[in-house]
């Protein structure tokens, strides 16, 4: 009896685009953009070289934790419109790639860290991405709604990992940006949230709309803006940088604010345009270069 | 494999070589930098 050998199909190898959207190159410009304003407002010097390194690290380490959260979360992805063309949902890429890549990007950018800069911007860095990949996105962000909260944990590690490069240890001043980021989240994301629920509750993930009602969130939304206000200046209430800083806080925080008065008092009608969610989803972006760049600003012209 | 997806598989093939050379490099380059700078501290 004579077998007919199958032909092999080859599967094509996959494009070195989809790599790097593993990384999610928009995500990452925040976390490059935050985590050098970190770097140059740190009091200190560092070599543009090293400056460079670090700043180099903190990406590579976020693309490698943003590999590891699409590699875990392919089956959601694929469930959710925004997310459905990535490139594992997509079918561009096999999923061990995906979850290789990460750990490559991630254990390379800890070892570069620790062995060019020093080991306790390493050690802060190794946590941020364990932070992103496990914490957040294997544990948590599918068991409560509080996950965009606990998620922003991660986001506000870049600048606190840019100042520790600078100075080698951890003091206020950084461990308040770290806060901001954090404060700042919850609000940028679930105006994003409001008018992209459906998504979500298809993908069976339990975002604060979803769950908790879209009044509640509204109401949450509120009170983070509220906090965030005074947590913004708190830098120039402590003395940390100068009034270039601490009136663009004021303003900005002011404005951020008033737009998320907008969404907390109002209730969306059948078939909204969810106008104010937009604007102030649009405003949080903005909001947050403006105020790490205005810190950056101030520290040049007092130095 | 018929010839289009050959000439696919080699332009991908090709062009990912091409950027891990270009990353690898860039690396050379980093570390030699870094070294450098690190000497002089």
């Amino acid at each position: 009896m004579t077998a007919t050998a199958a032909p092999i199909a080859t599967p094509l190898p996959a494009d070195w685009r989809d790599f790097f959207a593993l990384t999610k190159p928009r995500v990452m410009t925040l976390v490059v953009f935050t985590g050098l304003c970190g770097l140059l407002a740190a009091p200190g010097h560092i070599h543009p070289v090293l400056g460079f390194t670090a700043i180099l690290c903190i990406a590579l380490g976020a693309g490698g934790a943003a590999a590891l959260n699409q590699w875990w979360e392919a089956d959601i992805d694929a469930q959710m419109k925004r997310t459905a063309n990535r490139p594992l949902p997509g079918g561009r890429l096999r999923r061990e790639d995906a979850r290789d890549f990460g750990l490559l990007l991630s254990g390379a950018s800890v070892l570069v860290m620790g062995l060019a800069i020093h080991w306790l911007a390493a050690i802060i860095l190794a946590l941020s991405i364990v932070y992103y990949a496990v914490v957040y996105t294997m544990w948590l962000k599918p068991r409560t709604p509080q996950n965009i909260v606990i998620g922003g944990g991660a986001g506000a590690f870049p600048p606190l990992i840019g100042w520790i490069a600078v100075t080698g240890e951890i003091t206020l001043m950084p461990v308040l940006l770290f806060a901001i980021i954090f404060m700042w989240t919850p609000p940028h994301f679930w105006a994003l949230a409001l008018f992209v629920k459906t998504d979500y509750a298809k993908a069976g993930i339990p975002m604060m709309p979803v769950v908790a009602g879209e009044r509640a969130t509204r109401q949450q939304i509120l009170a983070y803006a509220a906090i965030l206000l005074p947590l913004a200046a708190a830098p120039w209430f402590i003395g940390g940088t100068g009034a270039i800083y601490g009136v663009a806080a004021l303003a900005l925080s002011a404005v951020f604010l008033v737009l998320s008065v907008q969404v907390g008092l109002r209730r969306s009608q059948p078939d909204d345009a969810m106008r104010p969610e937009k604007r102030l989803f649009a405003f949080s972006i903005l909001y947050l270069f403006a105020l790490f760049g205005a810190l950056v600003i101030d520290r040049l012209v007092l130095a | 494999m018929t010839p289009q997806e050959k000439a696919e598989f080699d332009r991908r093939r090709r062009q990912r070589n091409l950027v891990v050379g270009a990353v690898l490099l860039g690396f050379v380059i980093l570390f030699y930098a870094i070294t450098i700078v690190r000497m002089g501290d």
